[in-house]
């Protein structure tokens, strides 16, 4: 019998977000991010968005790769449904960040994760977009996530670690509030 | 410079304590105790905070055997009960009274330099010299309130849980409480209670139940050690220091006021108050996470009591363990509300932070938070008390004094010792 406490193998390196952390709690410079995409419109309601370079550290960093995303609309909107919408990648961004957020805080709290699986839906009112009702938004009525999850722990220790990765979430805080935005035009 | 040279030397002693609310009076007993030379500035009289900064309806969230301070404790009839504002006046005030604390009061400190080896500490009826100092001047002496206040409407009232007293202050339409700690909870309660249309802003909170088990939840917190819990043993000292209140208040019937049993009384709880743009408030739609978060909370905490009584042989003493309904926010909260038309008042309990602006020291950091290691401040013989977690989780309550004076005054004794006259204690080698 081993007596010694299992450690929790989720592929997060703990210690070093700990040290971010810590790091730069000393150094708030560098904790200033800014994330970016470029897009190009293809055609009809087809784009495709392309992210490559980030800012963040006191630099200019970039992703081992450029990542490139078509969104469209699907054929009963009259489209060619050569991506998701651009909605659906609203939900694969809560998604990610969330799944993200749960195997941080599962490895901070050595607890073992075999299986995360999310389902997400979203309700939308079309009278929105399509200016039928003014008192109807153009967005989401809700998000509704469930999450099944597979762990060394009881229903409460998981019911904690999604609650606790909402909490540090940062597309979660986008999606729940506001957001100033600021959109200029130029003409190329 | 030539101004304050003019300014008369009102004394000169060992030590000052700036506040004669409990905390300063508890270390001054202490150094009383010691027979160290001191003297208690206060601005206004005995227990000012209590006195002028508190709304009518308050009463304690700790029951009255609890009320204890150093060689002084609650002699009452009623131990179970909870103390308004009055009495907690008197208790502090007997206080002062029993200790023979030297207090000086009507004396407002408006300057404190480094001076010599020691500190100068300015006031409106001349200056003071001393050796060491305690800050005693409370936690919470201004309100925060967000910066998003700013972008409220003109024509809508706002105040303070500071400058509230009763629901008489307010207009007859809606009022909008932001905060979910003990404060916003009780306020929000009362004033619904006056018949006006109440919505609560709720971001994370502290829930609990005022009795378990048919014990007062704050037994339970003191006899399974959690009010003991010292800084050092937690994950994250700057959070810990940051926790609100818990939403409880203390009534003849002991009731629990939590989110369900205001929504039960008419009021309408919301998110986060997250921002304010054309007239609007926007709420924050994580009001359903930071719910779970406070359910998962006290399940954890109750677990915790439970374990605590099986272990120590309470079981057969309460009665058997329960659970409560999680928190309901109802099935679409609202995510906006107009003011002007729906609110016609906002009363910001966001909470309080202390006001060290006549402390001319480096002692603060970046944010402004003083720096100190559990009370012992980051310069030579200056000491603070009461901050929230300042040493254990009950530091910045009543009882919670007691332990901290304790520590802190042996800390200064000997640093009144080590820095005495060096010559001599070199001779005596
Ligand atoms: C709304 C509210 C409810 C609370 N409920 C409870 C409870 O139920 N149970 C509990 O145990 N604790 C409670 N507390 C916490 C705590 O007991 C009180 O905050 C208490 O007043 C703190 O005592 P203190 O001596 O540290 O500070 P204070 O009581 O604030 O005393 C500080 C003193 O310093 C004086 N002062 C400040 N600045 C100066 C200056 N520049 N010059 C001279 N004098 C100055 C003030 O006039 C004041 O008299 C509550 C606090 C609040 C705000």
């Amino acid at each position: 019998m081993t007596i010694e406490a299992q450690k929790a193998e989720n592929g997060v390196n703990v210690e070093a977000l700990l040290g971010a952390r810590e790091a730069l709690t000393e150094a708030p410079e560098a904790a200033r991010f800014k994330w970016r995409a470029t897009s190009e419109w293809l055609n009809g309601t087809h784009s495709r968005a392309t992210v490559d370079g980030f800012y963040g550290l006191g630099g200019e960093q970039k992703h081992r790769q450029t990542f490139t995303f078509d969104t469209d609309h699907p054929e009963i909107f009259a489209a060619e449904d050569n991506g998701a919408t651009p909605v659906e990648m609203v939900l694969v961004g809560l998604a990610g960040c969330l799944g993200a957020g749960i195997a941080s805080v599962a490895q901070n709290r050595n607890i073992q994760l075999r299986s995360v699986k999310a389902t997400l839906e979203a309700g939308m009112d079309l009278q929105g977009i399509l200016g039928i009702d003014d008192g109807v938004r153009n967005g989401f009525d809700g998000i509704k996530v469930h999450y099944e999850i597979d762990a060394e722990a009881t229903p409460e220790e998981i019911a904690a670690l999604v609650a606790q990765s909402q909490k540090r979430s940062a597309v979660f805080d986008i999606i729940t509030n506001p957001t100033d935005v600021t959109v200029s035009t130029s003409k190329a | 410079m030539t101004t304050r040279a003019k300014r008369r030397l009102a004394g000169i002693v060992d030590v000052i304590v700036i506040g004669a609310g409990h905390s300063g009076l508890a270390m001054s007993y202490a150094l009383s105790q010691r027979s160290i030379d001191h003297v208690v500035l206060e601005r206004g009289e005995v227990a000012n905070s209590w006195r002028t900064e508190r709304w009518d309806s308050l009463s304690l969230l700790t029951p009255n055997w609890m009320s204890r301070l150093p060689g002084y404790r609650y002699q009452g009839g009623d131990p179970d009960g909870y103390m308004g504002v009055r009495e907690v006046v008197d208790f502090v005030s007997g206080y002062a009274v029993a200790t023979s604390a030297p207090v000086i009061s009507q004396t407002t400190v408006v300057q404190v330099t480094p001076a010599g080896n020691g500190y100068r500490v300015s006031t409106e009826r001349g200056d003071w010299h001393c050796r060491a100092l305690v800050l005693a001047t409370g936690a919470f002496n201004v309100p925060v309130v967000p910066r998003l206040a700013e972008g409220v409407p003109a024509g809508v009232t706002q105040l303070t849980a500071m400058d509230y007293r009763n629901p008489g202050q307010l207009d007859e339409a809606g009022v909008l409480v932001v905060g979910a700690s003990a404060t916003g909870l009780q306020l929000a309660q009362e004033i619904r209670h006056s018949g006006r249309p109440v919505t609560l802003a709720v971001g994370e909170h502290v829930r609990m139940p005022r009795v378990y088990r048919g014990r007062d939840v704050q037994w339970w917190m003191l006899a399974s050690g959690v009010l003991d819990q010292r800084i050092e043993e937690t994950d994250d000292p700057d959070r810990a220091r940051r926790v609100p209140s818990p939403q409880l208040v203390g009534s003849p019937e002991r009731s629990t006021l939590d989110l369900n049993s205001l929504r039960g009384q008419g009021v309408e709880i919301v998110g986060r108050l997250a921002g304010v743009r054309d007239g609007k408030a926007q709420f924050s739609g994580s009001l359903r996470n930071v719910c779970a978060l406070a359910d998962l909370k006290m399940n954890r905490l109750l677990a915790l009591f439970d374990e605590w009584a099986a272990v120590n042989g309470y079981d057969s003493e309460v009665a058997s363990a329960e659970r409560y309904a999680a928190t309901d926010v109802g099935a679409a909260p609202r995510l906006g509300l107009e003011f002007g038309r729906e609110i016609k008042t906002v009363l910001w309990a966001t909470g309080f932070r202390p006001d060290y602006t006549w402390l001319e020291a480096p002692v603060f950091d970046r944010r402004g938070n003083l720096r100190h290691d559990r009370g012992v401040v980051d310069a030579p013989g200056l000491y603070v008390l009461g901050l929230p977690y300042l040493r254990r989780r009950k530091s910045s309550f009543i009882h919670g004094a007691e332990d901290d004076v304790r520590e802190l005054s042996v800390h200064l004794a000997d640093y009144l010792d080590r820095t005495a006259r060096p010559q001599l204690a070199a001779v005596a080698v």
